[in-house]
């Protein structure tokens, strides 16, 4: 499969894309590398263990976070490790667990999960603590267990904020992914990591993919984060907006 | 320093812990070997007192003379981006600021492809390079056509660059190649000694290599075609951890190169497979230069390279990037430890 594309002019950028459409012979030989097919897969890895290591974050952050922001506990932890885990350099992590415990898919999914994990806890902690108390109150007026107040009107009250942080975990994690290669998980930094196999072309491809699945990833959960946000707070929030 | 020297009681248990099949046990290396750091970083400076490159001592003849003339000549050494690669830029680097000549180094350059573009556009003068990477890499030389002797190498390698503008100085004693490597224990157990032995068994191991091992014919693609092999699987990984992998277990089989540190500080736990068909082309360092920068340096230039690389041999090689590689030590002190106790330098 061929297909043409007038993107000569576009100098480096045409090449990139055309490495994208266009399978071609490697600079290094032996090999055909790029074309359609190639990228597919490659993206399709990337997502696997990127949405992997989301869900991962999300099961040990959205939890504790909603657990802690609901007993107005635990600020001092939350927020530090929230920052604590924004210092850890991925690619010392991702040596770590290599190391220590092994490579592989589960490996690479732990160490990026550890990524998604602090803006996600840091944003429902402050989420959950800042619902509005006079709604928590009713709630409880109404003989809700703490069980169902948080779940029923805390969570959907904090969704909006919990969704920004798990935007900011997604892409920090769909970006990391990049490196899974040297952690023994082929994703689409492939493309930036073999450099003398896929050409110039080829890691600016790669580059060019990763931006574009993170933006898409972003707007993908701008939606869910607009679907999800209850439709009280929306109509509140316009009525701020115009008043 | 390492932290496994930093360790009261000596290694042996500690490596063990390392090594060992539990994760648990693994995970608890890991706890301890960060406290130990996060100590030992604090506690103590640099008190290793290893001696340097090698054993042959210095010789008064050995002595580098510094030349004035060439105090206007300015010289950038380069280097691609690896330890190896940093211990040579540096060795070569000093030695010429030995000679006299004003040097920068610009060490870090990325692949050899970077590499010879710098030395095209004029960014550096000389850099050192492989003869194997040389042919295979930017002149498509098939990897079966690389000539084994070093001399035949290096003149094929010459005659290329010379097309380009560029010249290469005569190779080093060391030879570097790329190996299929895995612990002893595991090459007793299926006993095998060359590439060839590992028809039959290969289907049940997993060998690990650099990212680009996966596509390169002097790779797991000639091992898939040339050697005619069927792997378990393949896994890429950072090249800092290919021993790691054979280490924990996850690798049956490794990708090494011959001069890797750990082949000098642990003997005889791994075992580098024969390349009977000779796929995994083997390369000297030759340090490439632009004819410009050779032609305005004079005679110095060459002789010195030439001079101080005639002891690196493969186990002193070895021992330079054990330091750098295993024990953190810096590059530049290496290098001038090995110029020093070769007597190249005072």
């Amino acid at each position: 499969m061929s297909v043409e594309l007038p993107v000569a002019f576009l100098g480096a950028f045409g090449d990139a894309f055309e490495f994208i459409f266009n399978q071609s012979e490697s600079p290094l030989g032996g090999t055909e590398v790029g074309g359609l097919q190639q990228v597919g897969e490659l993206t399709w890895d990337h997502i696997k263990v990127s949405a992997a290591a989301l869900a991962a974050g999300l099961a040990v952050a959205l939890p504790l976070g909603l657990y802690l922001g609901h007993r107005g506990r635990g600020e001092l932890f939350a927020v530090a490790a929230g920052n604590a885990g924004r210092a850890i350099p991925e690619l010392v992590l991702i040596a770590l667990m290599v190391a220590f415990i092994g490579t592989g898919f589960l490996n690479v999914t732990i160490a990026l999960a550890i990524l998604a994990v602090p803006p996600v806890l840091t944003n429902t902690f402050v989420g959950v603590s800042q619902v509005d108390r006079t709604a928590v109150e009713a709630a409880r007026g109404m003989g809700m267990s703490e069980r169902q107040i948080a779940l029923r009107v805390e969570l959907p009250l904090a969704a909006p904020t919990i969704m920004t942080g798990v935007r900011t975990g997604a892409v920090n994690v769909v970006a990391t992914a990049t490196i899974a290669p040297l952690g023994g998980v082929l994703t689409l930094g492939d493309f930036i990591l073999s450099p003398n196999v896929y050409g110039d072309a080829g890691v600016l491809a790669g580059a060019i993919l990763v931006a574009l699945l993170a933006v898409a990833v972003e707007l993908g959960l701008a939606g869910v984060q607009w679907l999800v946000t209850p439709t009280g707070l929306k109509l509140q929030r316009a009525s701020a907006e115009t008043a | 320093m390492s932290f496994e020297k930093a360790l009261p009681g000596g290694q042996a248990w500690f490596r063990a812990l390392r090594r060992s099949p539990s994760p648990w046990l693994r995970g608890l290396f890991a706890l301890v070997a960060a406290l130990v750091l996060a100590v030992g970083v604090a506690a103590c400076g640099d008190d290793d007192d290893d001696d340097g490159g090698d054993d042959t001592g210095g010789d008064e003849s050995a002595l580098i003379e510094s030349n004035p003339d060439n105090e206007a000549v300015e010289l950038t050494i380069g280097s691609k981006n690896f330890d190896e690669q940093f211990i040579l830029g540096e060795i070569y680097a000093q030695a010429l600021e030995a000679a006299g000549y004003s040097v920068n180094t610009e060490l870090n350059l990325g692949s050899e492809v970077i590499a010879k573009r710098a030395l095209e556009e004029g960014e550096v003068d000389a850099y050192p390079e492989y003869t194997s990477t040389t042919l295979t890499s930017l002149y498509e030389v098939a990897p079966e056509d690389v000539p084994g002797d070093a001399t035949a190498a290096y003149e094929m390698a010459n005659a290329e660059l010379q097309t380009d503008g560029l010249t290469a100085f005569p190779p080093t004693p060391f030879t570097s190649a790329n190996a299929v490597g895995l612990l002893t224990e595991t090459a007793d157990e299926l006993g095998v000694e060359t590439i060839s032995d590992l028809e039959g068994v290969s289907q049940d191991l997993t060998l690990y290599g650099t990212t680009e091992c996966r596509q390169r014919i002097d790779c797991l693609l000639g091992l898939e075609a040339n050697y005619g092999l069927e792997f378990k699987g393949f896994r890429p990984v950072d090249p800092e951890l290919r021993y790691e992998v054979l280490d924990n277990g996850d690798a049956d089989l490794s990708i090494l190169f011959t001069t890797d540190g750990q082949l000098y500080t642990d003997p005889g736990t791994y075992a580098i497979l024969e390349d009977d068909q000779q796929l995994l082309p083997a390369g000297n360092v030759i340090v490439t230069a632009s004819q410009e920068a050779v032609d305005e340096a004079g005679e110095d230039f060459g002789a010195t390279i030439e001079k101080v690389q005639e002891n690196l041999t493969l186990e002193v090689m070895q021992e330079l990037n054990a330091r750098v590689s295993l024990d953190r030590e810096d590059p530049a002190d290496v290098a001038a430890d090995y110029l020093k106790a070769s007597g190249y330098i005072q």
